[in-house]
């Protein structure tokens, strides 16, 4: 008798997300299946990797992830285009990390100024990230998301603390939204209930159930993707269904393992290969789990991630 | 079904500021009420109490005792705390209570005041390391407990297993691992282990208006599975009572005039049972 695989038949699906405009406009998400099992139903779009710019000079970044940017990371506008141009990015990830009171303070207006400037020179869907400071993200994302207004960007992240303001500003000027919570699938799902009361489409959300590093605690990350995609899936839980992100570059790059020279730790081996083998396996990972949506920084770690989706899909 | 009055516990600020003065009025106030709302045992919850422990229990006691014709559930880490509170309790109201004893080692010189002062004592299904991660586990420690209270000569129907009902808004999962370690462990004699729970703390965290709802609930469907005893708020378990026929029709499928209740009903067993992710906003959606 011929063997015949096994088949879960799931009662939910994924809610497919569109950003961008025009012939450059992506789709994550749309699945009915848990990630890759397209032998169990449909899949109809691949994870989409955004690359991660910032507002201002990537100072902070450790020097192996800096080097690829050297020439173009000056200037927000050439960084885009470096990042659509030359890397072929499908999405780009617009942190306005230099608004943060503790960095350089860039008013509201500044960051509506780079949003902007960047909007102009590609054509690439974007991503538009606050600096994850509760207060400031209020005034910068109402700013910025009324100066993209239309272009069907990804605003965030909204949190319990301001989701109101950063919810309705991009309502009104018809953008995504990401609704990010604390490692916690009951406050996650809390989270885009609230969202979704203030008259917010359930179906415009991404959620972001945090990310973090591995080795620095992946497997909470990873248990409450998967949990998410379960409820989503096999309880039609219709507040659960919506494309989880990965915010992999942010974390990786900032952990011991993806800086630390090779003449202190020779054991660990070769600092370039080890910190964009980091981001790459943390990516694979969180993609593995349910996240339909990355942000990276290295472009190998990138290009790695890309050449797995291909062998998976 | 007995219930041991919650509301004497350090943690409450009313009761906490009461111990600290020595103010007998608010912890009389309290016992008395829960004792007309039925109560059958006042838990006397005086934390870890490391320093003036033993009076403040046998203040605790007496100061209960001379109100209300109950036993008391002595309730703390501190061993003498406990011993001088079993010292001065009035066996006339009935036997008292200990709570509790687990499987961790520091915990079994308890079954020894048992023994001594003829108690009821809890046997908390935990161990020494983390907490147990369904309901089996929940069943191993129990015999592991029972088989303990026996060398020491604590009678097992003096025992009281408790399965340790976690937050929901945290441990969803626990909820139903509870409700089925209570089945398991009446069975683990004849006749029947008794049980009993924390009932509140299901509800630990949950916003305000939704307390009660959870509690409610959670205490039909254990009372469904056999539970015996818990330590909870009488008022509100009375009100169980009343709900409980409807509860149990909307969980046997069938259809209620009140449609918002039922409503109600569906997803909060549902919550419990772990077949839809609890969130807060659970009933509005």
């Amino acid at each position: 008798m011929a063997f015949t695989a096994p088949k879960e038949t799931y009662s939910g699906k994924v809610y497919p997300v569109t950003i961008g405009t025009g012939d450059k406009a992506v789709t994550c998400g749309g699945e009915n299946v848990l990630p890759f099992h397209s032998f169990e139903g449909i899949t109809p779009s691949r994870p989409v990797i955004a690359i991660e710019i910032q507002d201002v000079p990537p100072a902070d970044w450790p020097d192996t992830v800096r080097k690829p940017y050297d020439a173009v990371s000056g200037d927000p506008v050439s960084w885009a285009k470096f990042c659509q141009d030359e890397l072929k990015a499908k999405a780009l990830a617009l942190r306005l990390v230099g608004t943060h009171p503790d960095r350089e303070n860039r008013s509201p207006a500044d960051a509506v100024k780079t949003v902007k400037d960047v909007l102009a020179a590609v054509q690439v869907p974007l991503i538009i990230l606050g600096s994850n400071h509760a207060e400031k993200d209020t005034s910068v994302l109402v700013a910025v998301a009324e100066a993209a207004k239309d272009k069907n960007c990804i605003i965030g992240k909204a949190q319990e603390a301001n989701y109101k303001t950063i919810a309705a500003a991009s309502m009104a000027n018809n953008h995504k939204l990401i609704a990010m919570s604390e490692l916690d699938i009951n406050l996650s799902k809390q989270l885009n209930i609230l969202i979704t009361q203030m008259g917010f489409d359930k179906e415009k959300i991404i959620t972001d159930p945090m990310c973090s590093a591995l080795g620095y605690g992946i497997e909470y990350t990873y248990s409450v993707m998967e949990r998410i995609r379960l409820a989503a899936l096999t309880q039609n839980d219709v507040t659960m269904q919506q494309p989880l992100l990965g915010d992999v570059g942010m974390y990786v790059w900032k952990i011991k393992e993806a800086s630390a020279p090779e003449a202190d730790l020779p054991q660990w081996g070769a600092l370039e290969e080890r910190g964009i083998a980091w981001e790459a396996e943390t990516a694979a990972a969180l993609m593995i789990a349910g996240a339909g949506l990355l942000i990276m920084r290295h472009p190998r770690a990138i290009k790695e991630v890309e050449n797995l989706i291909d062998e998976l899909v | 079904m007995l219930i041991i009055g919650e509301k004497l516990s350090i943690i409450a600020k009313r009761v906490r500021e009461a111990m600290m003065k020595k103010d007998k009025g608010p912890i009389q106030e309290i016992a008395t009420r829960q004792w007309k709302e039925g109560s059958g045992v006042i838990d006397a919850n005086i934390g870890p109490a490391e320093d003036g422990g033993e009076e403040l229990m046998q203040w605790m006691v007496t100061t209960i005792q001379e109100v209300v014709p109950l036993p008391v559930c002595l309730d703390t880490t501190n061993f003498q705390a406990i011993e001088a509170g079993l010292k001065v309790h009035n066996n006339q109201w009935g036997k008292p209570m200990i709570n509790s004893t687990s499987n961790d080692p520091e915990r079994f010189p308890i079954l020894e005041l048992g023994v001594k002062y003829n108690c009821d004592v809890i046997g908390l299904t935990v161990g020494k390391g983390g907490l147990p991660a369904d309901a089996e586990e929940r069943a191993h420690i129990a015999a592991e407990i029972m088989g303990r209270a026996m060398e020491y000569g604590l009678p097992l129907e003096n025992l009281y297993l408790d399965p340790l009902v976690l937050q929901i808004a945290t441990s969803q999962d626990h909820a139903r691992h509870v409700i089925n370690a209570v089945k398991m462990f009446r069975e683990m004699n004849d006749p029947p282990m008794k049980t009993i729970v924390g009932l509140s703390n299901i509800s630990n965290g949950c916003p305000k208006t939704l307390r009660p709802i959870l509690n409610k609930h959670f205490f039909v469907m254990l009372l469904d599975a056999g539970l015996t005893s818990a330590i909870a708020d009488a008022h509100e378990m009375a009100e169980a009572m009343k709900e409980r026929s409807i509860i149990s029709d909307v969980m046997a499928g069938k259809e209620i005039a009140d449609k918002q209740k039922m409503t109600e009903i569906r997803k909060t067993v549902d919550v419990i049972m772990g077949r839809t992710l609890y969130a807060h906003s659970y009933l509005e959606m």
